[in-house]
């Protein structure tokens, strides 16, 4: 479970300073469950900065969410959000994109959330190239239920569910989204606010199954347990060791504790999206009348 | 544009038929994933949606299913998924979600044998207790069981009425020998009501989500991008919809989530009596087991014996007050099921000792021997000499 912080500032305090994306945020929840030093809210702000950018509004954009501390993401921002089940946030944002396919629906989940209990419904999502985008924040392990290790956890890394060390080969996210077809597919850390926030901008306006990897600090259970340190100490170790290769082949994206961790745009290829197909391949071929929910997809 | 009510008399079977209820209900969304014996309605559906403006989609399994027509329901569309036990056991999961978080929506499960892949063609109604408690929690459930093509259609018509109007994924309970036989089906524009959604009479700023009306039922529910910047959770929550967890919160939205459907129990629920007012022992039964049960009730008439029958075409509410007061003035129930003894559970419940009850259970394969429910209804009329 997070836990709070005892220097969080209270609500008092934060009664004068107020917060610039205030428009995107629900000021009545905060403050946030998450713990200091985790990367959650810089990813959530990086978030709110690319809709500020793009002059987005609830009108444009919608956020769905599954669970766990990422999952919790959607109950703070000021937007139409809906908190689901478990792995399954993809697969309600899909009935969602359908039929409002004028407006872009954003996951934003986990890794857990989203690569071991949801993983079908990503890859299927991403192969019928569903106009979505899905941001995971990938902490290397299952934070809200007290650090069990995950489909992200790099081998040797321990979780409370690996006290001897993770013997289990990881997902190689990148490598995975574009092999499901994702028609763009970025890795940043969360140190890296300013180009997560332009990866953020980049897939929002791609239409189509679009995906960033957000690497992120969870110092309260897998940093600690890895000795890694506080959160700046595992943004440092960030800093140190990320390289950027735009356009570099996913397959060589794999993480591994010690070595390089690639990041950058890996992907960013066009393709028909489910409806677009749909109309072209049923609506029109038969000549029925456009469906009044398959307005023109942004 | 094709018609989405398709006006005329037809020989359809109960699945086609449930389709066609659902489109003519304004369905815009069907979601599910191919089990026998409810594939005809996917098929079926996945030709007619296209021709009236709305999208099929088949899912990569039932969990993503039920989770894509949740999203669907908030996004503004009626939505509908159909699946037969292993991948109802699947639904369970989005089915609470559904719950807790008031999304209208339709789950037909033409049921077939179990449990576990057990008789993918052959009939069973041995669902029914799942469709009541299936997934972890309280809450209030509705389920109707039709017993024909022309009751499916029907039934899946109101379903949709009754989701909108209740706000929770209703259920249809078919079986396999309704879903697959075919029989007249007649479908009269004038007779089909259509409960269309309740927006929000309030505007963004005054609106809360889950306040409740006078009937329970939250009052109006805004889609994707109506500007209400809704939360919508699957953690307890209070009447914004903003996540609160302890026990007042909890107590305040479970113990409504059930009561919204006990409240209203009296206009939710539907039964077809035969042949009750003089009766001595009544069968009490529903969906295909109603229409063998009819034979046994014919060949008991042709011995002299008073009986009649209690059809349930609503499960679940189930209509305990009918039975109970039943329960007063006959000898005895009879309860012909296609399991080994489910919804007797409810009738001897109800009936408290003041009458026999008597089950007839069945473990599934095809439907009962009438001479069996026969048998049971003579035993009965023996136990009260
Ligand atoms: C069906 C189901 N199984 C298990 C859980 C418990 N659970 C809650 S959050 C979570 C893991 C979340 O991990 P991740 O998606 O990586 O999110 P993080 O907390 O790390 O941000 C689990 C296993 C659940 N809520 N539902
Ligand atoms: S991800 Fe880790 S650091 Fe962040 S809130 Fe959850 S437990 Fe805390
Ligand atoms: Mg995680």
């Amino acid at each position: 479970m997070p836990v709070k912080s005892k220097s969080l500032p209270t609500p008092e305090l934060l009664n004068d300073a107020r917060h610039p994306m205030e428009k995107y945020l629900r000021m009545d929840r905060l403050p946030h469950i998450w713990c200091s030093g985790c990367g959650l809210g810089t990813t959530l702000s990086c978030f709110t900065y690319a809709l500020d950018e793009m002059h987005w509004t609830d009108a444009d954009v919608g956020v769905v969410s599954g669970i766990g501390c990422t999952g919790r993401a959607a109950g703070y921002l000021n937007l139409d959000s809906y908190h689901t089940t478990h792995g399954r946030a993809i697969a309600f944002a899909t009935g969602l994109a359908v039929v409002r396919p004028e407006k872009k629906v954003v996951v934003i989940s986990g890794d857990g959330d989203l690569f071991a209990i949801g993983g079908n419904h990503f890859i299927h999502a991403a192969r019928r190239n569903v106009n979505m985008t899905v941001l995971c924040v990938n902490n290397f392990n299952y934070g809200m239920t007290g650090g069990q290790f995950g489909p992200t956890t790099p081998i040797g890394q321990k979780g409370t569910t690996a006290p001897y060390g993770n013997f289990e080969n990881p997902f190689n996210l990148p490598y995975l989204a574009a092999s499901c077809g994702a028609v763009y597919v970025a890795r940043w850390t969360s140190l890296d606010a300013r180009r997560v926030k332009e990866a953020m901008i980049e897939a929002l306006k791609r239409p189509g199954f679009s995906f960033v990897e957000i690497i992120s600090p969870c110092p309260t259970n897998y940093g600690r347990r890895n000795k890694i340190g506080d959160g700046l100490d595992e943004l440092r170790y960030y800093q140190e060791n990320t390289v950027i290769r735009h356009g570099s082949d996913p397959r060589h994206a794999g993480i591994h504790p010690g070595k390089e961790i690639v990041v950058g745009c890996f992907v960013d290829e066009p393709r028909p999206t489910y409806l677009d197909l749909y109309n072209e391949l049923v609506v029109e071929k038969n000549q029925f009348e456009k469906p009044s929910t398959l307005k023109k997809e942004i | 544009m094709g018609k989405r009510i398709l006006a005329g008399t037809h020989f359809m079977n109960g699945d086609e038929a449930c389709a066609e209820g659902a489109i003519a209900a304004g369905c815009t969304l069907f979601a599910g994933y191919p089990i026998t014996p409810q594939s005809e309605i996917a098929e079926h559906i996945s030709v007619r949606l296209p021709e009236v403006g709305g999208v099929f989609i088949q899912m990569e399994d039932e969990i993503s299913s039920l989770a894509a027509v949740l999203g669907g329901a908030w996004g503004g569309a009626k939505a509908m998924t159909a699946t037969s036990g292993p991948g109802f056991s699947l639904m369970m999961e989005n089915l609470g979600l559904g719950m807790m978080t008031e999304t209208p929506c339709v789950l037909i499960n033409i049921q077939r044998g179990g449990p576990s892949t057990g008789l993918p063609t052959l009939v069973g109604q041995a669902d029914m207790m799942q469709a009541r408690w299936g997934s972890h929690g309280d809450y209030g459930v509705i389920a109707l069981v039709p017993s024909s093509p022309q009751e499916s259609f029907e039934l899946t018509v109101h379903a949709f009425n009754l989701a909108e109007t209740y706000r929770l994924p209703v259920l249809v309970m078919s079986d396999e020998v309704v879903g697959h036989m075919y029989e007249r089906v007649d479908i009269d524009p004038d007779k089909i009501e259509v409960v269309e959604r309740k927006k929000p009479s309030l505007p963004p700023g005054e609106f809360q989500l889950y306040k409740p009306g006078p009937n329970l039922v939250p009052e109006g529910m805004p889609s994707f991008g109506d500007g209400y910047k809704v939360h919508v959770t699957g953690l307890t929550h209070d009447e914004r919809g903003y996540p609160v967890l302890n026990a007042e919160t909890q107590h305040q939205l479970v113990v409504r989530l059930k009561e919204k459907i006990a409240a209203n129990s009296d206009d939710i629920i539907r039964v077809e009596e035969t042949a009750t007012e003089d009766a001595d022992v009544i069968i009490v039964t529903y969906g295909i087991s109603a229409r063998t049960s009819l034979g046994a009730l014919n060949l008991a008439r042709d011995k002299g014996l008073k009986v009649g029958m209690l059809r349930l075409i609503t499960v679940w509410p189930f209509p305990e007050a009918i039975v109970k007061s039943m329960a007063q003035r006959v000898t005895g129930f009879v309860v012909p099921e296609i399991n080994l003894g489910q919804i007797v559970l409810e009738v001897d419940r109800v009936v408290r000792g003041d009458a026999v009850v008597r089950s007839v259970p069945h473990a599934g394969g095809d439907i009962h021997d009438p001479a069996v429910i026969l048998e049971a209804i003579e035993e009965v009329f023996a136990h009260a000499g």
